[in-house]
């Protein structure tokens, strides 16, 4: 392994890494082991009862009485997933590109626009909520005098879905735009200026130069989104819908906008239901380790970071 | 850029900005007004602002929690820089066997983000500690029960600082950021360092840790950032009030059913956004050029 060893000692390194180790071992290699002894149970913790069953947990979600209820889950997840990392995404590029051109008070428009880099999703929840508040929030209250219309945005399932997307979507802004303003410095304007010395126009110049050469720091920003929905979307939708409401049918098996984390979460800690809850938290568990690898197999090869 | 374009440029940063910006702006405006038009269309800013602030700082006990996230984000940032750079240090400037094992053992965590081991972790925290060695033993030398039982012992850290602090306070990503750093610094500063007859810790602290501050930074900006916004795991682990983080406790000012104090929750809204705003203001610089440098290498 490449190293830029200069030191000698034997026990130095061991005690400079051990900290860290010791966290890790303790808090993430041993819950790891746990979850999957956990999904062999069937316990509840308000009974307080505990039964070896096997991998029965991880058959239950597909097949039986529940599985129709994680069906939908699992494709809301998805769906869910999609749209906040695509939309999120076209929309922080063209944001990006379009302020680090050199405009008139490109600084205050690139100040305006990472500045939300900080936003929590309990934050960005909360002011949705007051936002869409079918009573008294500012959007009904414009629609009720222009329209007459009052949405009840967070009870009418499809748009409490669409909401929650939005809401996922503007959260991570800010945080997509700091990074493409960051890549965006480094590349050199010299390709931009010769491609339309050569007659790019704006589009060709978008498509063929800045996007291809966003492509490492999209696919940085496809990961950190991802992780984003699945998991920091939980305080987005706990707040705002604590994953309901019900759909229509086929959509009735499970609140709509119910992603698998939170699934987890009124599982395992609400319900006490900790062997299913460890079931599909290892699930998630593996499409994580399946993304990962995707990252570094892909990663690579397309991106140009790592060393070389 | 040419001229007859500019417009378009204008015209999209400025529908951008107000998409990116507008929430903020009106959750801030509606914090300075009065109760009265708070619940009207009205975006004229008021001037309540204090009052409001002041409501939701005393009366919903926003001090507490924005006290709470503070000493747990100071923690976690802090020990978690520390930690990260001293196993970075030992992965870059020494040789040890089964260092290409322990590099992987430490990135593979990379996959297994805290969510995920929401279930186990939580029964780790929670659970009581044995009662003696001997309890322990018995348990940990039966290998049925350890390799196929859920183990029936953890620290006892629900409601604690500790339990929203310790489990975080080790990072791959640190790890991983510092290691590429310092491979990138050349091997003769540190042979020099040696050869003036500098120990590695002297090395540490004089040498490396001053070349760093823009990797230390970058990585301070982040974790601050990322614990400061926590939500899932402090609401979980903790039930008491007093020990609960602002990110959790937003939610406890809206509370259930009617008569929502929605200024007051505004002001809390804007007063939480701002410490995460500040450190990432203050330390954009070093972020910016942190970032660049370990994804230029």
């Amino acid at each position: 392994m490449k190293d830029n060893a200069a030191f000698k000692s034997r026990f130095l390194p061991w005690l400079l890494l051990l900290p860290s180790l010791i966290i890790l071992l303790v808090f993430i290699y041993f819950p790891a082991i746990q979850a999957f002894i956990l999904s062999l149970y069937r316990s509840n913790l308000r009974l307080g009862t505990r039964q070896f069953v096997g991998f029965d947990n991880f058959v239950a979600l597909f097949s039986g009485p529940f599985s129709d209820t994680y069906r939908q889950i699992i494709l809301q997840s998805f769906v869910f997933s999609a749209l906040v990392v695509i939309i999120g995404l076209s929309l922080s590029v063209v944001l990006a590109t379009f302020a680090s051109q050199k405009v008139r008070g490109a600084r205050i428009y690139r100040l305006l626009l990472i500045w939300p880099f900080a936003l929590s999703p309990a934050v960005a929840a909360t002011i949705f909520l007051f936002l869409f508040n079918p009573e008294v929030g500012g959007v009904n209250m414009v629609l009720n005098s222009l329209f007459g219309i009052k949405p009840r945005w967070l009870d009418t399932p499809w748009l409490a879905f669409m909401l929650v997307v939005f809401a996922a979507v503007w959260k991570n802004l800010g945080y997509n735009i700091v990074f493409y303003l960051a890549a965006l410095q480094n590349i050199p304007g010299e390709y931009a200026e010769a491609a339309s010395i050569d007659g790019a126009n704006v589009f060709q110049r978008f498509f063929r130069i800045t996007l291809p050469m966003l492509s490492p720091m999209t696919f940085f920003l496809l990961f950190t989104n991802l992780t984003f929905s699945f998991f920091d979307a939980f305080g987005i939708i706990d707040i705002m819908t604590s994953g309901g409401p019900i759909g229509r049918p086929p959509l009735d098996n499970a609140g709509v906008s119910t992603i698998m984390m939170y699934q987890v979460f009124k599982e395992g800690i609400q319900a006490g239901r900790s062997g299913f809850a460890a079931a599909l938290s290892l699930f998630i568990l593996g499409i994580v380790i399946i993304i990962t690898i995707f990252q570094f197999k892909f990663g690579s090869r397309n991106v140009q970071f790592g060393d070389n | 850029m040419k001229r007859q374009n500019s417009w378009i440029v204008h015209t999209v940063l400025i529908i951008g900005c107000v998409l990116v910006t507008f929430p903020i702006f009106f959750a801030l405006i509606k914090a300075t007004q009065a109760r009265a038009d708070i619940l009207t269309p009205s975006l004229i800013p008021g001037t309540e602002l204090l009052k409001n602030v002041q409501a939701v700082w005393f009366e919903a006990s926003l001090w507490k929690f924005m006290r709470n996230s503070f000493i747990v984000a100071l923690a976690v940032t802090i020990g978690k820089t520390f930690l990260s750079l001293l196993a970075g240090m030992a992965l870059v400037y020494f040789r040890f066997p089964f260092k290409r094992f322990v590099f992987g053992f430490i990135l593979l965590t990379l996959m297994m983000p805290t969510e995920v081991l929401l279930i186990p972790l939580f029964d780790l925290i929670s659970q009581q500690p044995p009662q003696s060695w001997e309890a322990f033993y018995q348990w940990f030398l039966n290998p049925r029960k350890v390799l196929l039982e859920p183990s029936p012992f953890g620290f006892g850290w629900a409601n604690t600082y500790w339990a929203i602090i310790v489990p975080f306070l080790a990072s791959a990503t640190g790890t991983f950021l510092f290691r590429q750093h310092f491979m990138a610094i050349p091997k003769s500063l540190a042979d020099a360092s040696r050869i003036d007859g500098a120990t590695p810790l002297q090395f540490l602290s004089r040498v490396l840790i001053p070349m760093s501050w823009n990797t230390i930074g970058a990585l301070a900006v982040i974790q601050f950032v990322y614990v400061w916004d926590q939500y899932l795991w402090p609401k979980v682990i903790i039930r008491r009030e007093d020990y609960q983080v602002v990110q959790v406790g937003l939610n406890l000012i809206i509370g259930t059913g009617e008569g929502v104090q929605w200024g007051y929750v505004m002001a809390g809204a804007i007063l939480t956004l701002i410490p995460p705003m500040l450190v990432f203001a203050l330390l954009q610089e070093q972020f910016m050029r942190g970032f660049a440098l370990s994804e230029s290498k």
